[in-house]
């Protein structure tokens, strides 16, 4: 066999796969947005109709209009952008120091200490988000010890507000913020550090001018890696919010499961996809250098 | 070496807290002797006994399981071909676009994989016949696409970090690339395909969203059930069967962690 063979017979399995699951079914969705809504199987109409003149193109940006006449799909955008931002920042400020604890820490304890933060991301996803749901109901365990404690009288509205969405992000994208920023912080030469105290800089300066900078390709990465699926969330939204916080990804999925317009949710997809492609290919040239 | 700040401990502290309380409360109130989850009324294991007399969660568990076992090997075998590429092949042409699929499903919202691929196993069956209905098989295929890219990952790390001398060397005494490939580079990256295939498992036994949209009335997963018996209110079922599912991949974890640590000494 030849290089050439060779390298295509490794390439072509995986490529054909990626191309048919992957890259195809987004050509299909941008093409059922085009559509409209019938009832029938398939729930939408053909593109191309034939009739006794021929084919004819059918296809319109009415679903589009739509998504723009109706100001409730802008409400649940922007408050997907806006949730998914405090949220990311939220992850940082607290994966930042956790990061930063476990990357000066002796070197027998670091691995121990990431698996102990990595730990709850092997463990289900919606168990984790469902503990939230007892913790923070009107009867739930953090109103009943509070008013055990004397410290209030009624329950506090913890549940199903913007305050438990974001906790419920932040929760659950914590791990993926503190490995990128941990890989980061332990390349870190504790030299520049020494370099900056002996040159007469107080640690916070030092923190500033010197560690913060070197850590931004880390803050970038753990950034975007929690930020572009927080946008799209589901399950936290239907679980820990209520009627007035809708998310992009739940109106998506109202759509197709419970109105059942395929053509609709596959507008709110590419709409969605339109905002996050620039981010996705930040995250694939992170991922190239990486990776070499 | 620098000692971490009273402040950094003092964040590592709060922030393990934050990631382990709500799982404690979970376990702690599955051994809750009330209906009503949060009020605490004695010990007792009375849910485990109910839970493992729940048919529907016990089918759900099995569909579930067998999934996650043919997704993830799926995944390790295409994905292990994707990262090797991704990490030797530095140039050939459209690797911008093999790069873009293989990492675009690791932050893609997980509601536009499940549309997109639905819509592709509905256009599908109407063009060719295939796949004949939805369930185990098209949740499957699903998965196996998202997990690829997760192997693919962690496959092309571990090659990039690991001494190619060896392999030079056996194609020098003149063994067949293949067989190089074999005899030397797999069991050098044997812990990344532990790893891989690990994680592509949990991905797919944890998945709720791309398997909701890819189903058929023919199957029913475990976070599906969960799912719905969640969106009801909290159920003392559920944190019998949350503790359970903690306490496996607990031991799983560490199992590995025990089986892979020392190899990765080595090298």
């Amino acid at each position: 066999m030849t290089a050439f063979s060779r390298r295509w017979a490794v390439l072509a399995p995986p490529y054909l796969w990626l191309g048919l699951f992957f890259l195809v079914p987004f050509l299909i969705v941008l093409k059922i947005s085009l559509a409209e809504q019938t009832i029938g199987i398939p729930p939408y109409t053909p593109l191309l109709v034939r009739d006794a003149s021929g084919w004819h193109l059918q296809a319109g940006l009415a679903n589009y209009l739509f998504l723009l006449g109706d100001s409730l799909y802008a409400r649940a955008y922007l408050n997907a952008i806006k949730y998914a931002a405090i949220a990311t920042s939220g992850c940082l400020l607290l994966g930042y120091p956790m990061a930063y604890a476990v990357a000066r820490a002796p070197e027998t304890w670091r691995a121990r200490l990431l698996l102990l933060i990595i730990l709850p991301f092997w463990t289900s996803y919606l168990i984790r988000v469902y503990a939230w749901i007892g913790l923070l109901k009107g009867n739930g365990i953090v109103n009943n010890a509070l008013i055990a404690l004397g410290l209030i009288h009624d329950p506090l509205p913890l549940l199903n507000n913007s305050f438990s969405v974001i906790l419920g992000l932040i929760y659950s994208y914590l791990p993926y913020m503190v490995l990128p920023l941990y890989a980061a912080l332990e390349k870190l030469d504790p030299i520049l550090l020494e370099a900056a105290s002996d040159l007469g800089a107080r640690p916070a300066r030092a923190f500033w001018r010197v560690t913060l900078p070197l850590s931004l390709p880390g803050v970038a990465a753990g950034a975007l890696l929690v930020a572009i699926p927080m946008v799209g969330e589901f399950v936290i939204p239907e679980l820990l919010g209520g009627p007035g916080n809708l998310m992009i990804g739940k109106v998506l999925w109202d759509e197709f499961f419970t109105n059942r317009d395929w053509p609709v949710a596959s507008a709110v997809a590419v709409a969605m996809l339109a905002f996050l492609v620039l981010p996705m290919a930040w995250v694939r040239r992170l991922v190239a250098r990486e990776a070499g | 070496m620098r000692r971490p700040s009273a402040f950094l401990l003092v964040m590592l502290a709060l922030g393990l807290a934050f990631l382990y309380g709500p799982i404690a409360s979970v376990i702690v109130y599955s051994f809750n002797a009330s209906r009503l989850v949060t009020v605490w009324a004695g010990f007792s294991t009375e849910w485990y006994g109910v839970l493992l007399h729940n048919q529907q969660i016990k089918d759900a568990a099995l569909v579930s399981f067998t999934i996650a076992l043919m997704a993830a090997t799926g995944a390790l075998v295409l994905g292990t071909l994707a990262g090797y590429a991704l990490a030797r092949y530095p140039r050939f042409r459209t690797r911008w676009l093999f790069g873009a699929m293989l990492t675009s499903p690791l932050v893609m919202p997980e509601v536009i994989t499940g549309l997109s691929l639905l819509l592709l196993f509905v256009a599908l069956e109407r063009a060719t016949g295939w796949p004949e209905g939805r369930g185990i098989l098209t949740i499957t295929l699903a998965h196996i696409t998202v997990g690829l890219s997760y192997v693919a990952v962690v496959i092309a790390a571990r090659l990039e970090s690991f001494d190619r001398s060896l392999e030079e060397a056996a194609l020098d005494l003149g063994a067949r690339p293949f067989k190089v490939f074999c005899v030397i580079t797999l069991p050098l990256i044997a812990p990344a395909l532990a790893a891989g295939w690990l994680l592509a498992f949990t991905l797919s036994i944890d998945d709720l969203v791309i398997a909701s949209f890819t189903t058929g009335p023919a199957a029913t997963t475990l976070p599906m059930v969960i799912f719905s018996s969640v969106r009801l209110g909290v159920s003392p079922q559920i944190n019998a069967l949350a503790t359970i599912i903690i306490a496996v991949v607990a031991v799983l974890v560490f199992a590995a962690g025990r089986l892979l640590a020392p190899r990765n000494q080595e090298s």
